[in-house]
């Protein structure tokens, strides 16, 4: 039982890690970038909930609906600014401004708001959780299970079924392919920040319900986790992204649980390492060929 | 049709297209042949806008290309298929068609252009679920053709189409090429396959190191000493 509660904890926190991959990785896919200023725009998305509820009384979800407004206005604007510059520019020149961005965020948030930790609301979901027998689930990780199983079906029904998941598709293999069909592909790419970003808002929410204390430095290591989860399932696949994220977040929780708290992200980190020697594309990847 | 007039494109400091001019008419088959590293595919980048040239005018049916952002060229009927075939690997044969269309928004239309496209290569209709990329190199040659048909244009650009097939798929590739044009779409042919493009062209033109250095029929300039002896092996 105790083992059946540690397991069902660690799928809610790799649900949140799989939001954050998601974003990742769909940004990858699209724009052949690592967004490594994503977790930052999740702490910020944090602060947007906290202060819509703690300091404009806002109700729980018109806040959340404005932390998902305000992060996929800053996705965007992010990419336009500093990004959209680098289009042709070496992966290396994106990648560096991608940190600086990170930094950007963080010591913004930390001029802004300060560095003291803030405690974020707990009335955002419904306390407590359901009995089964002797096993409790609370309702945030149900809900947040939920959550991200909702997104990741909604992401491949859009992806895979609507013309401008085909046009995501299409700019993701080949730019100047999908140009001459007449896509808008710097939109496509717009569009893709959006998403990801809103979904990072989602993820700050859920998190920060997790973990309560919010700081400007918050987003940093989820930031990583999540960007090991979509290596792990295989950069670029939403499939992957999910896979990689509930995997994470099971072996996190029960290393913590059974092996050592200090040693967990060692292991995670290591599993990581184990599973590119075995499949450098990871779990769902494409392997990528050229055919002549 | 098609007007282009003292076209220069550079990649940085080279000058790969000189000031070139040449134009294509309502319903014909103009051709642009040359050596490898001639000019072609930059002539044609231009045109469709995946190249910004340094001076120079494309217009199309007079309106000018080379201001246009490359994704609305489309949408004024000019379609292309591009060297190297550039099909949508992960995405299914039927998908890669419906791209093709992307621009358009007539759902009738576009199922009858499918239609259409499957009567013209049999062998997409009995592959369209599979991925393009289990496809053999003529089969995604036609699916590269197919897809720019899709999007309905007026002109269409074919870049080498007939590169890396059989001598056998390459004559077949021609014949859809000439019914393709019969149905009424102007064709922009760039080719390697000199012998061949001449045989099937109204007109064509020879591209030399980024400027045009020979023009006529296609009959002419396959009965041009010159040409011979450079393109056609004697």
């Amino acid at each position: 039982m105790q083992f059946l509660s540690y397991l069902i904890s660690g799928l809610g926190l790799g649900s949140v890690y799989a939001i954050m991959a998601l974003g990742y990785s769909m940004v990858y896919g699209i724009a052949k970038m690592l967004n490594f200023a994503h977790g930052d725009i999740i702490m910020v998305g944090a602060y947007v909930a906290f202060f819509a509820i703690s300091g404009a009384g806002m109700p729980p979800a018109v806040a959340i609906l404005l932390s998902i407004l305000a992060c996929t206005v800053l996705g965007v604007v992010i990419e336009r600014l500093a990004y959209k510059p680098l289009r042709e520019a070496s992966s290396l020149a994106v990648l560096i401004t991608a940190i600086g961005v990170s930094y950007f965020l963080e010591n913004g948030a930390l001029i802004l708001w300060g560095a003291d930790s803030k405690f974020f609301p707990s009335n955002i979901f419904p306390q407590g959780g359901l009995t089964v027998g002797s096993l409790t689930i609370s309702w945030l990780t149900i809900i947040t299970i939920a959550v991200c199983c909702i997104i990741m079906i909604l992401l491949m029904l859009f992806v895979g079924r609507t013309n401008t998941g085909r046009a995501m598709r299409a700019c993701s293999e080949d730019k100047g392919a999908a140009t001459l069909m007449g896509i808008n592909v710097n939109a496509i790419i717009s569009l893709t920040f959006a998403i990801g970003s809103g979904l990072a808002a989602v993820a700050a929410v859920l998190l920060a319900s997790t973990y309560p204390s919010i700081s400007p430095t918050l987003g940093a290591m989820p930031g990583i986790k999540a960007f090991t989860a979509a290596v792990l399932g295989g950069i670029g696949s939403i499939p992957g992204a999910f896979l990689g994220g509930l995997l994470l977040g099971v072996i996190e929780n029960l290393s913590k649980a059974y092996i050592s708290q200090q040693l967990s992200d060692a292991i995670v980190f290591g599993v990581l390492v184990v599973i590119l020697l075995i499949k450098p594309a990871g779990l769902l990847g494409r392997k990528v060929s050229e055919k002549v | 049709m098609l007007k282009v007039e003292n076209l220069k494109v550079r990649y940085g400091m080279i000058e790969a297209i000189k000031g070139i001019s040449f134009e294509v008419r309502d319903g014909e088959i103009v051709t642009l042949i040359g050596a490898n590293g001639a000019g072609k595919t930059t002539t044609m980048h231009a045109i469709s806008g995946l190249l910004k040239p340094a001076s120079g005018s494309i217009t199309m049916d007079g309106q000018d290309l080379v201001k246009m952002p490359s994704h609305k060229i489309v949408s004024l009927g000019l379609a292309q298929v591009p060297e190297g075939r550039r099909v949508f690997a992960q995405q299914t044969v039927e998908e890669n068609l419906v791209l093709g269309a992307y621009t358009r928004r007539d759902k009738a239309g576009i199922e009858e252009d499918q239609e259409r496209v499957f009567d013209l290569f049999p062998r997409l209709k009995e592959r369209r679920t599979q991925l393009a990329g289990t496809l053999s190199g003529g089969e995604q040659q036609m699916l590269a053709m197919g897809r720019a048909l899709m999007a309905k244009p007026k002109l269409v650009l074919m870049d080498e189409p007939s590169m890396g097939l059989s001598p056998l798929l390459v004559k077949e590739i021609f014949h859809i090429i000439e019914d393709i044009n019969k149905q009424g779409t102007t064709v922009l042919l760039v080719e390697q396959n000199a012998r061949m493009a001449l045989a099937i062209a109204d007109r064509a033109y020879v591209l030399e190191t980024g400027k045009i250095t020979l023009e006529g029929t296609g009959e002419e300039l396959a009965k041009d000493e010159r040409v011979r002896k450079a393109y056609l092996g004697g």
